[in-house]
C-alpha cells in the first residue's frame, strides 16, 4: 500500500445510513417480459450485437453489428446515429413513442490499459433542441453493457407504469420489471438497485453492478441528465457520473424508467479482448507514467479535478460571472479549486473507470445537506467539476458549500448542472432589470447571489410545482424568452440577446465575447453550445494563432474531429491534452500534442486489429460528424439560422458590460472605423455598443461562411451529396436524395448565398457561389 | 517595444520570462515560450532576460472541458 493510504475496509464515509426492506421492495416487482440470450464473446473491442427494447410492446431483440456499420460509423456515438436513423422520423420529438434512447459503448470502451477508456455515449431526440443530442459519461454502465454482450442499448416506446430494465450478464437474461416501490431520486435508487441486484452481499459483488437513473427533476424539466453509477468499494456508496446535456434523463423518465441495471459476473481487466494486448499495454503504460510524473506540474487534475480551471478562467477574464456579463469577479477567489480541495476526501484515488491514472473524479464525503427533503442527511457528493463551479460564478454564489449543495441536488434530482445553472443566471439578470420580479417568479426572490431562492426553485421544480414560472423556467432559456416576449414584460432585443442558449440548449461555462473562433465553437456545432466540439479560446484570443477567418475555419474543422473521435471509441478527452509529454514543446505542433495523437492511432489498431493512420482516424470522425449534421437537416434544423448565437456570447449587450472592458472595445472600434482613439473615447457609450453590435454580428456570419465551406457544406450549412459520397455513403440513397432535394429547395428560396456582408477589401471564401458542387 | 503573440507590449529593462509572464497574468501552467523563434526551456524562465524588440510567443496549450 502506498504510504499515506489506508485499507478500503477501514474507511467510513460518515454518510447517513439507509434502512430499507429490500425484500419487500423487490417482491412488489412484476416481471413484464424476460429474454434469455447467448452471450457473444467480445472480439477486438466489439460484442458485435446491439440490444433493442420496446417498452410499449415489451419486445426485446438483438440486432447485428455488421462490418458495413463499423466501416461507416466506427462505433459508440456513430452506432447511436445509425440506430436513430433507422428508428425515428423527421418529426419525431423527445416524447414521441418512437423516440429512441440509445446508450453506446465504442471499441475502446471497457479497456483498462489506457486511461479514460470507460466512457459511454448516450443519444436521443432532445426536448431542448428537437434534434439528436449526444452526451458522454463515465461510470461502469457502458463497459458492463459490453461485457454483458452488447455494443449498444436502444430503448424505444414508453412503459405504462414505472419499470426497471435488468441486463443480467451473469445469467444471460434481460428482464423488464415493474418497480412501484423504489425511490426515484438518484442517490437513493442507485443504492437500492445496487444492493438488490448484486449477486452477493459484499462490496466486490456490488462493484459488478451499475445503474442508470434520473430523479424527480428530470421528469419535471427539460434538463434531465442520466446518472451512471459506479460502486465505490472504499466509500461503500454508489458514485455518480452524468450524461448531462440535452435532457436525456427527461426522456428516460418520460419512458417511465426508474433504473437500468447492468450486472456482470466477473471483471478481469482484459474483458475488451484486444487483438494485440501487448501493444495496447505498451502504449497505455507510457501515458500512465506520464500522468503520474507530470500532472502535478501541469493541470493538477489528480488533486483537484477539473476545478483547477476556475482560477485560470478568472485570471484570463473567461469565468462567466453574473450571466456571462463579466469574465472575472472580485469574489471569485472564494471558489478557487483549493477551496474545494479542502472539502474533498483526499488520499483515495478517484477514477470513474478502472485504469484511469488521471483520477479526476473527486468527492466530498459526509456533506451535511442544508436544504430540501434531505436536509440534515450526510451524503457523498461527486464533484463539483469546473462547469458546476462556473455555474456558481454565473449565479453569483460565492460559497463552496452552496455550490456543493447545488451540485448534490442537481445530481440526485437528475438535472444537468450546466443547463440549470446557466438558465437560472439568466432569470436572475431578468430579475435585476425588473423584467421578472417576485410576483412573476412564483414568490421567489431570484436575485443574483440568493442561494436560498436557487435551492427553492430546484426543490419546487422537482416537486412538480404547477406555478406558471416554475413550469416554463424548467424548460430552459429558449422557452422563457418566448414567454417573456409573449407577456410583453421587457425589451424584446434585450430578452433575446442576454439569454445564453443556441438551438434551445444552454451554454456551458466560458465567456466567449473576445474569441470569434470560440463563438463558432459554440454555435457552429451539431447539438448546441457545449464546449466538447472545439475549445479554441486560448488558441484564438490569447495565442493569436488563428488570426484569419480561414485559420479559424480550419481549427473549427479539425478540433471537432478529434473530440468526435473520442465519442466514437468510448474514450475520455481529458488524457488527450490536459496532460502533455515533457518534450511536447519541442514538437512542430504542440497544441495538437502529436505524441498523444500517435498513441491513439496505435491504441485503436492494437484493440481492433485495424490498420489505420492519422488521416483515416480523422475520416472516421468526419463520417459520423457529417451524418449527424445531415440528420439534423432531415429533422428540419441544422442550417444557418439554427447556428445563430445570442449577442451576449459575441459582445457587450449592455452599457455596463461595455464600460467594464472599455479600453479593449474602444481600441477595436477605432480600428474598425479607422478613426483616432480619442474621438472614439468621446462617443456616447450607447452608440458604441450599437456599432460593435453590428460589426460583431457580421463577423460571425463571415466566420460561418468560411466554416461551412471548409466543412464541404452549402452556404446554408447543408452537407452535400458530393461530400457524403466522398465520405463513403454512396449507397445511402435515401439520405443522398433528401440532401439533393433540400439543396435545390434552398436554391429556390435564395438560401445558398453568403451570409456575411463583405467590404471591398474582404474576400469571400470562394469566387464560385456553388463551390460545393465540385467538392 | 516587444511583440507578444502578435501584439505590441512595452519592454521593461531587466525583465525575465517569469516576470513577463507575471506581468501579462499568464498563469496557465501548460505553456510554450519562444523568443525570436527559439524555444526556451522552463528551467530558464527565471534567468532568461528579454531584450527590446524581441518577438515572443507564449503558446497556451489547448485545454478545457
Ligand atoms: S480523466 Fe477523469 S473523467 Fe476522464 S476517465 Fe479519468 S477519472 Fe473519468
Amino acid at each position: 500500500m502506498v504510504k499515506g493510504q489506508f485499507s478500503w475496509k477501514d474507511y467510513d464515509a460518515g454518510n447517513t445510513k439507509h434502512e430499507w426492506d429490500l425484500q419487500k421492495i423487490h417482491a412488489a416487482h412484476k416481471v413484464l417480459t424476460e429474454f434469455k440470450y447467448d452471450k457473444n464473446k467480445i472480439e477486438k473491442g466489439f460484442a458485435n450485437k446491439t440490444l433493442y427494447i420496446n417498452l410499449t410492446t415489451n419486445e426485446i431483440k438483438e440486432k447485428p453489428v455488421t462490418d458495413d456499420m463499423k466501416k461507416k460509423f466506427t462505433g459508440g456515438r456513430g452506432f447511436g446515429l445509425k440506430l436513430l436513423w433507422d428508428s425515428i422520423q423527421p418529426d419525431t420529438r423527445w416524447n414521441s413513442e418512437e423516440n429512441d434512447l440509445v446508450i453506446t459503448t465504442g471499441p475502446l470502451c471497457g479497456s483498462t490499459q489506457y486511461p479514460g477508456s470507460g466512457k459511454s455515449l448516450c443519444l436521443t431526440v432532445s426536448p431542448s433542441t428537437n434534434i439528436v443530442c449526444d452526451s458522454n459519461v463515465g461510470g461502469y454502465f457502458g463497459p458492463y453493457l459490453k461485457f454483458c454482450g452488447y455494443d449498444a442499448l436502444e430503448i424505444q416506446g414508453k412503459a405504462k407504469e414505472d419499470v426497471i430494465i435488468v441486463i443480467d450478464g451473469e445469467a444471460s437474461v434481460i428482464r423488464i420489471e415493474t418497480a412501484p416501490l423504489e425511490e426515484i431520486n438518484t442517490h437513493l435508487v442507485s443504492e437500492q438497485l445496487t444492493y438488490m441486484y448484486s449477486s452477493k452481499d459484499d462490496e466486490r459483488s456490488r462493484q459488478r453492478v451499475s445503474v442508470v437513473s434520473a430523479g424527480h427533476g428530470a421528469e419535471n424539466s427539460y434538463w434531465g441528465c442520466l446518472n451512471f453509477s459506479f460502486w465505490d468499494i472504499r466509500r461503500k456508496v454508489a458514485r455518480l457520473k452524468q450524461a448531462g446535456r440535452g435532457g436525456l434523463g427527461t426522456v428516460l423518465r418520460d419512458k417511465k424508467i426508474k433504473g437500468i441495471v447492468a450486472r456482470v459476473d466477473k471483471f478481469t481487466g482484459v474483458e475488451n479482448a484486444p487483438e494485440n494486448p501487448e501493444a495496447a499495454a505498451k502504449v497505455g503504460t507510457k501515458i500512465q507514467k506520464e500522468i503520474r510524473d507530470l500532472d502535478r506540474y501541469q493541470c493538477n487534475m489528480r488533486q483537484v479535478g477539473t476545478a483547477h480551471l476556475v482560477e485560470i478562467m478568472d485570471a484570463y477574464d473567461l469565468l462567466p460571472c453574473e450571466n456571462y456579463r463579466f469574465g472575472s469577479f472580485p469574489k471569485a477567489p472564494k471558489i478557487y479549486s483549493m477551496k474545494f480541495f479542502e472539502n474533498f476526501t483526499r488520499v483515495i484515488p478517484d477514477g470513474c473507470w478502472h485504469g484511469c491514472t488521471m483520477a479526476c473524479a473527486k468527492t466530498v464525503d459526509s456533506f451535511e445537506v442544508m436544504t430540501g427533503p434531505y436536509k440534515g442527511h450526510r451524503v457523498t457528493v461527486d464533484g463539483p467539476e469546473y462547469e458546476t463551479v462556473g455555474c456558481g460564478a454565473n449565479m453569483s454564489l460565492w460559497d463552496p458549500k452552496w455550490i456543493i449543495e447545488f451540485n448534490f441536488y442537481c445530481d440526485t434530482y437528475g438535472i444537468d448542472t450546466i443547463s440549470s445553472g446557466t438558465a437560472i443566471a439568466y432569470y436572475m439578470e431578468m430579475f435585476e432589470y425588473g423584467i421578472l420580479n417576485k410576483e412573476r417568479c412564483g414568490g421567489l426572490e431570484l436575485a443574483f447571489g440568493n442561494f436560498n431562492a436557487v435551492m427553492q426553485f430546484l426543490h419546487r421544480m422537482a416537486d412538480g410545482d404547477t406555478d406558471e414560472f416554475i413550469k416554463v423556467a424548467a424548460k430552459g432559456i429558449r422557452r422563457v424568452k418566448d414567454w417573456l416576449k409573449s407577456k410583453n414584460w421587457g425589451d424584446h432585443q434585450l430578452i433575446e440577446d442576454a439569454g445564453m442558449e443556441s438551438k434551445g440548449l444552454e451554454y456551458s461555462e466560458y465567456v466567449t465575447k473576445e474569441s470569434l473562433a470560440m463563438q463558432g465553437g459554440y454555435g457552429l456545432t451539431l447539438k448546441g453550445p457545449q464546449h466538447d466540439e472545439a475549445w479554441l479560446i486560448f488558441m484564438d484570443m490569447v495565442n493569436n494563432q488563428i488570426p484569419t477567418f480561414k485559420d479559424k475555419a480550419e481549427a473549427l474543422h479539425y478540433f471537432p474531429m478529434w473530440r468526435t473521435w473520442f465519442g466514437l471509441n468510448g474514450l475520455c478527452k481529458l488524457p488527450w491534452n490536459d496532460v502533455e509529454p515533457a518534450n511536447n514543446a519541442e514538437t512542430n505542433d504542440p497544441s495538437k500534442v502529436p505524441e498523444h495523437l500517435n498513441n491513439y492511432v496505435e491504441y485503436q489498431n492494437a484493440v481492433t486489429g485495424w490498420n489505420i493512420n492519422k488521416e483515416e482516424l480523422i475520416l472516421q470522425s468526419e463520417r459520423a460528424y457529417n451524418w449527424q449534421r445531415a440528420l439534423n437537416v432531415w429533422m428540419g434544423r441544422g442550417q444557418r439560422r439554427d447556428d445563430w448565437i445570442p449577442y451576449r456570447s459575441m459582445g457587450p449587450v449592455t452599457e455596463l458590460e461595455y464600460v467594464s472592458r472599455q479600453e479593449r472595445y474602444d481600441k477595436q472600434l477605432a480600428e474598425i472605423m479607422n478613426k483616432p482613439l480619442e474621438e472614439i473615447e468621446k462617443m456616447d457609450v450607447g452608440k458604441k455598443v450599437k456599432l460593435l453590435y453590428d460589426h460583431r454580428r457580421n463577423q460571425y456570419q463571415i466566420l460561418s461562411d468560411a466554416v461551412y465551406m471548409r466543412r464541404g457544406w452549402t452556404q446554408n450549412g447543408v452537407p452535400t451529396p458530393v461530400k457524403m459520397k466522398q465520405l463513403g455513403f454512396a449507397d445511402e440513397q435515401k439520405m443522398l436524395d433528401f440532401l439533393a432535394k433540400k439543396i435545390q429547395e434552398d436554391e429556390e428560396n435564395g438560401l445558398n448565398e453568403w451570409g456575411g456582408v463583405y467590404s471591398e477589401s474582404e474576400e469571400k471564401p470562394s469566387k464560385e457561389r456553388r463551390y460545393w458542387e465540385s467538392w | 517595444m516587444l511583440i507578444i503573440n502578435s501584439k505590441e507590449v512595452i519592454w521593461k529593462k531587466d525583465e525575465t520570462i517569469s516576470l513577463l509572464l507575471k506581468r501579462m497574468n499568464f498563469v496557465f501552467p501548460m505553456i510554450v515560450v519562444k523568443i525570436n523563434g527559439r524555444l526556451i526551456k522552463k528551467d530558464k524562465y527565471s534567468t532568461q532576460l528579454i531584450n527590446d524588440n524581441d518577438e515572443i510567443s507564449v503558446i497556451h496549450m489547448i485545454s478545457g472541458g
